[in-house]
């Protein structure tokens, strides 16, 4: 009741104010929550693109992928390795606060932080510095062309209300702390948090001060996040009106939903590889039946499994024809892409099981999958279609299927043997890729590489990315590196995803390749 | 009467400790709660900080005491899961599932006897052996796939009623109720019934049975020699002969049909205690795990304590008995 | 002199016996037990032959093509042209053999659930009954709790509990062990009921105080007079719970913490189906759940049915 009558009050207040259409709440369902309102605890797509209707970075993308200003207005290089942002003026935090360049320093110096999940996209900085009010200065280490790139998903906070609740550490998530910041914003954004149940229901209002009410429709009065694990309540749910717009809209119903006369449906290619990772660095693995050796540490072995996976068969069963089988985990999107990279065979158990054979396994071996079942698209069906396409090679694979919050800490905290995952590169580069994934886990970089790869030649190639001016340079550099990286098979890439999202008539939302939904930008069409 | 309270309200607090020893042994011998709240990186030296204060150093006795005593003054620790304090969660749940098994147990208590005493009379008719068989049927059938068909049935096909949670929802105080919208009301429709459902079949059997056999005793016949017509044998005297048992087993019944909401709930997607402890048996977190299984102990016991007391003061041979041991 | 022996009985008596009892008239005209029976058999009989009857191994991942996947019951499939009778699940498996194997972990979790639960219910009602006191309190305290606790709650306790015991590359091969014991753990309280109340009946009659006397172990005589004494409403318990087990397994399965999904039994088809069935592949949800109904339906009727035979009050 508390709910609708703030509804109810806002629109009031609106109709006097907003100059068209009408203005109403929306309800938004996703298959799984954001983890954490903690914008620098997970680096996660649903919660980044949850917080990201409360908080807001300094550069955002738009529909064409193009950089365009938020919170700051201008930036440039004054020196080859300083960076100038000039910040906008008159935004306040929903507090009150006002937003200064102390903001930017310290979300910064927070992002940085051993806790915080978001160094990957800061790596490199050597400091950050206020100039005045509203100027800020980011010093790299060498020269970095690449800086405001990665910085549209490092959202800004209030250095006094985080220093007020005890937040100035970034929630430690794989430790399942908490700070005050996981359930409790104060952002810029366009919507402010008005409630949060995890896993079942998180409302934001409208922000009315919003520095953006000229330029973004914002006729959303509320908007409420639903989670629904189920595929087909999701979809029922849609169907039946009591939501509106579904984001994660599961394949098999994508026809079914086309053919409803009340609803819209927008597809489009998504910037994420889904691949499988192997433990190829220890000495032995933990859940295989082989003992003193590690067989992921031979790339034959790799190399087998890549051969033995029918990505066709997924992409036309499980996915129903909504993926793109890749042979790398980069996808087009990405600078540093060749089309040459996805050129996939057909599968074939014969070599396979040769390159099993001459690897040492002809009698193949057992390993357990580790594989998340509320995350990518179908994820736990692609893993089961893996248990039956590796047991023909010989690998027997024990399934472990679980919640994203048990999966992607397992990975973090190196207790798997042989993982699905998938990754995308909200920079657009490759070196995205390559610091998060494959670089040796040290410092700022290799966070998410739970395979124990190390390679130093290709360590030093790819600290030299962040220090290149020199484009085509640069470029060249980067095919060096993917040359020898998917010689070592580290990985086995699956597919690059395709989305599609789900909505009312009368609300039009295209797909980003980004998986974000910007809510402020949503304008109700009349019929 | 005051030994005969003691002792049922001694029972009660018995089994609840015999509970707590459970959760309790849960939480000390699943897993390694130091290992469940800190890193990977933490040092020897940090872990072995974290054991004595927690007191994992203690003898096992005392440790159980301190559990004990948390436990009573509401302070169920951290869920392992969600980082917050367990106490909290329970808050937020417990209307839910309340409301939810309320109204379902009512239900089945209701259409329970009606259909009971309708089938009782008519023994033989066509009308009270279909619903005999429909309730083998509905005995039969697992709960989920009851609450799957409903939602699939007026759900997705009707669209008469919505698929998933509460609704919108009135708060009162600490309580939330969606007995007071619209919204509200239509998604209890659905979760009613399918809870309700197999007690109902239970009750509606029990009462079936208790008739008859109550149809057959000497007082009946007497009472129908002289000649007092049917109608008022079978409600006025054969009824409420059964309704004791029947109360009784409902009531005891209560108790299980706050566990066994788990599934309905996790069906409907109905913010509960139930779809929480799945959640939690599928996190391994044992906090929220122990909490629930002390609230439906307290439950149990509460229940059993009112009905032993109730019996005491319906059942007049009891009284007389104090003294012999029950 | 020797009092003489009584006369031999031979194996065809008995069947004789068996068949002209009261029982087995009683069965014979009650068309509904029949038939239940009848469906039960054939139910049994197909899961415990499945290897050799079903097209397919349903629980080898590696016999699946992926690419059959989704086929319609009766029509070839899209890219191999092989016909299921009805139909594919998600990921190739041919639907006949999913519920021939399902029903198999059903019926094999179910059995032996039912006779550990038969196991402890009983020991423990002996033991309640025959040494009274507090011993008999104390068992029995238990035993009423464990009634009031619906099955669900116990299993899932256990199997919570569990998980956090067992490494997780061990979850598969233990899971089935797992589910068995919890079910079994929720089950026992009215054996132990039953078995405590015939034993105390039996205690106080006077030939076991003179065979006490005499020198014959306790047990011996309880096992010669408690038992066949309690068989009969052990085995009208011991329907019910079968069927009350294979919807457990199946209730547990279908939230997920049940069999692993590449060894499904009905109750995780079930889970699988529903997501399919509103985008209108019905047939995955439809013949698991078809199957499981029958089952547990059949089983609750011979249970009714052995009930009112075995009811002295109902003759």
């Amino acid at each position: 009741m508390r709910l609708k009558f703030s509804a109810l009050m806002l629109g009031a207040a609106m109709a006097l104010v907003a100059t068209a259409a009408d203005a109403r709440a929306v309800k938004w369902a996703r298959a799984a929550d954001a983890l954490t309102l903690d914008p620098h605890g997970q680096n996660e797509g649903p919660t980044i693109a949850f917080n990201g209707q409360v908080y807001e970075a300094l550069i955002t993308r738009d529909n064409a992928n193009k950089l365009v200003p938020a919170l700051a207005t201008s930036w440039k290089l004054v020196d080859p390795t300083t960076w100038e942002f000039k910040l906008r003026q008159n935004v306040k935090f929903h507090n009150g606060d006002a937003f200064t360049a102390d903001d930017v320093v310290f979300s910064f110096q927070r992002a940085l932080q051993p806790t915080s999940d978001y160094k990957g996209y800061l790596a490199n900085t050597k400091e950050v510095v206020k100039v005045d009010d509203h100027t800020v200065q980011l010093k790299t280490n060498g020269p970095n062309p690449l800086v405001a790139d990665n910085l549209t998903t490092v959202y800004i906070m209030s250095k006094k209300w985080a220093e007020a609740n005890n937040a100035t550490k970034p929630q430690d998530f794989k430790n399942k702390e908490e700070n005050f910041a996981v359930r409790n914003a104060n952002g810029t954004g366009p919507f402010v948090l008005v409630s949060r149940e995890p896993d079942v229901k998180t409302v934001v209002k409208r922000n009315d001060a919003y520095w953006g009410r000229g330029e973004a429709p914002l006729e959303i009065t509320e908007l409420t996040l639903t989670t629904i694990k189920q595929d087909a309540t999701r979809v029922a749910a849609l169907l039946s009106g009591e939501v509106d717009v579904v984001q994660d809209v599961p394949v098999q119903d994508i026809e079914r939903l086309k053919s409803s006369p009340n609803l819209r449906v927008t597809e489009g290619p998504e910037n994420r590889s889904i691949f499988f990772g192997f433990d190829v660095g220890s000495k032995e693995l933990a859940s295989s039946d082989v003992k003193g050796k590690n067989p992921f540490a031979d790339v034959r072995v790799r190399q087998a499994v890549n051969v033995a996976i029918n990505r066709q068969a997924i992409q036309r069963v499980v996915m129903r024809g909504q993926s793109v089988p890749a042979g790398s985990i980069v996808g087009p999107f990405v600078n540093g892409y060749k089309k040459e990279y996805d050129n996939v065979g057909q599968p074939d158990v014969g070599k396979a099981k040769g390159l099993l054979a001459a690897a040492g396994y002809p009698n193949g071996f057992s390993v357990s999958l580790h594989c998340p079942n509320d995350r990518y698209l179908n994820d736990e069906a692609i893993c089961q279609a893996s248990v039956g396409m590796l047991g023909q090679i010989g690998i027997k694979l024990n399934l472990l299927s679980q919640s994203k919050s048990l999966h992607f800490p397992a990975l973090q905290n190196l207790k798997s043997d042989f993982y699905l995952l998938g990754w995308g590169v909200p920079t657009y580069d490759s070196d995205y890729i390559f610091s998060y994934l494959y670089h040796t886990r040290e410092g700022t970089r290799g966070g998410w590489n739970a395979t124990r790869y190390s390679n130093p030649e290709a360590d030093k190639l790819i600290q030299s990315l962040s220090n290149e001016t020199d484009l085509p340079k640069r470029n060249a550099t980067i095919t060096q590196i993917w040359d020898k990286l998917l010689a070592d098979q580290v990985y086995v890439a699956i597919h690059h995803q395709m989305l599609a999202h789900a909505m009312k008539n009368d609300i039009n939302v295209p797909v980003r390749p980004d998986n974000i939904i910007f809510f402020k930008d949503v304008a109700f069409k009349k019929s | 009467m005051i030994a005969y309270t003691l002792r049922s309200l001694a029972q009660a607090v018995m089994v609840m400790l015999a509970v707590a020893l459970l959760a309790f042994s849960m939480f000390r011998f699943v897993g390694d709660p130091v290992a469940n709240m800190v890193g990977q990186e933490a040092s020897l030296k940090e872990r072995a900080e974290l054991a004595e204060r927690l007191g994992l150093n203690d003898p096992f006795p005392i440790q159980f005491a301190n559990f004990v005593r948390d436990m009573t003054r509401g302070e169920f620790g951290m869920s392992y899961r969600q980082g917050r304090p367990v106490a909290d969660l329970l808050r937020e749940r417990v209307p839910a599932t309340v409301e939810l098994a309320f109204l379902s147990s009512l239900f089945a208590l209701v259409f329970g006897i009606a259909l009971g005493v309708y089938t009782a009379i008519n023994r033989r008719g066509i009308l009270a052996n279909a619903v005999m068989s429909l309730s083998l049927v509905g005995v039969s059938l697992p709960t989920f796939l009851i609450g799957i068909g409903l939602i699939y049935l007026f759900a997705v096909e009707l669209r008469w009623l919505p698929s998933f949670g509460r609704g919108d929802v009135v708060r009162l105080g600490w309580w939330s109720t969606g007995l007071l919208t619209e919204t509200g009301r239509k998604s209890l429709i659905m979760p009613v019934l399918t809870l309700g459902f197999f007690q109902l079949t239970l009750i509606m059997r029990l009462v079936r049975a208790e008739m008859l056999e109550a149809m057959r005793t000497d007082y009946i016949k007497f009472a129908r020699a002289r000649g007092i017509p049917e109608r008022s044998i079978s409600f006025r005297h054969a009824l409420r002969n059964t309704m004791i048992p029947v109360i009784t087993i409902a009531g005891l019944q209560f108790g299980s049909v706050i566990a066994f909401a788990i599934v309905t709930e996790t069906v409907f997607q109905w913010p509960g205690l139930g779809a929480l402890f799945v959640q939690a048996v599928q996190f391994v977190d044992i906090p929220v795990m122990a909490a629930y299984l002390m609230f439906v102990a307290l439950v149990f016991a509460v229940v059993n304590l009112a009905v032993d007391l109730l019996y005491f003061a319906v059942d007049p041979r009891l009284r007389g008995t104090t003294a012999a041991a029950k | 002199m020797r009092a003489p022996s009584p006369p031999r009985v031979t194996f065809g008596t008995r069947l004789w016996r068996a068949w002209d009892s009261d029982l087995a008239w009683s069965f014979r005209h009650s068309p509904v037990a029949i038939l239940a029976a009848v469906t039960a058999l054939i139910l049994l009989l197909s899961a415990v032959v499945a290897p050799l009857i079903a097209p397919q191994n349903a629980f080898d991942a590696a016999s699946l093509n992926l690419m059959e996947g989704f086929t319609r019951p009766g029509e070839p499939s899209a890219v191999t042209g092989r016909v299921f009778l009805l139909g594919t699940d998600d990921q190739g498996r041919d639907m006949l053999s999913a519920i021939l194997y399902g029903s198999r972990v059903s019926l094999l979790v179910g059995f032996a659930s039912v006779v550990f639960s038969i196991a402890i219910g009983v020991s423990l009602g002996l033991m309640a009954g025959y040494l009274g006191g507090r011993t008999d309190a104390f068992i029995m305290r238990i035993a009423d709790i464990q009634l009031s606790f619906p099955a669900i709650l116990i299993a899932l306790l256990v199997f919570g509990v569990a998980r956090g015991l067992i490494a997780p590359q061990y979850h598969e091969q233990a899971a089935i062990i797992v589910l068995i014991i919890a079910i079994g753990l929720s089950n026992w309280a009215s054996y132990a009921r039953t078995v405590r109340g015939s034993t105390l009946v039996e205690k106080n009659k006077e030939y076991v105080m003179s065979a006490r006397v005499m020198g014959r172990s306790s047990l011996a005589i309880m096992g010669g007079h408690v038992l066949p004494n309690v068989i009969g409403p052990v085995l009208v318990i011991a329907t019910i719970n079968l069927a009350l087990a294979i919807i457990a397994e199946s209730t547990l399965s279908f939230l997920g913490v049940g069999v692993p999904p590449t060894q499904p039994s009905l109750g995780t088809l079930i889970r699988v189906g529903q997501q399919f069935l509103f985008s209108g592949e019905w047939w995955i949800l439809f013949y698991p759940a078809l199957d499981l109904v029958l089952l547990a339906l059949s089983i609750n009727l011979l249970g009714d049915w052995l009930r009112d035979a075995l009811n002295p009050k109902l003759r």
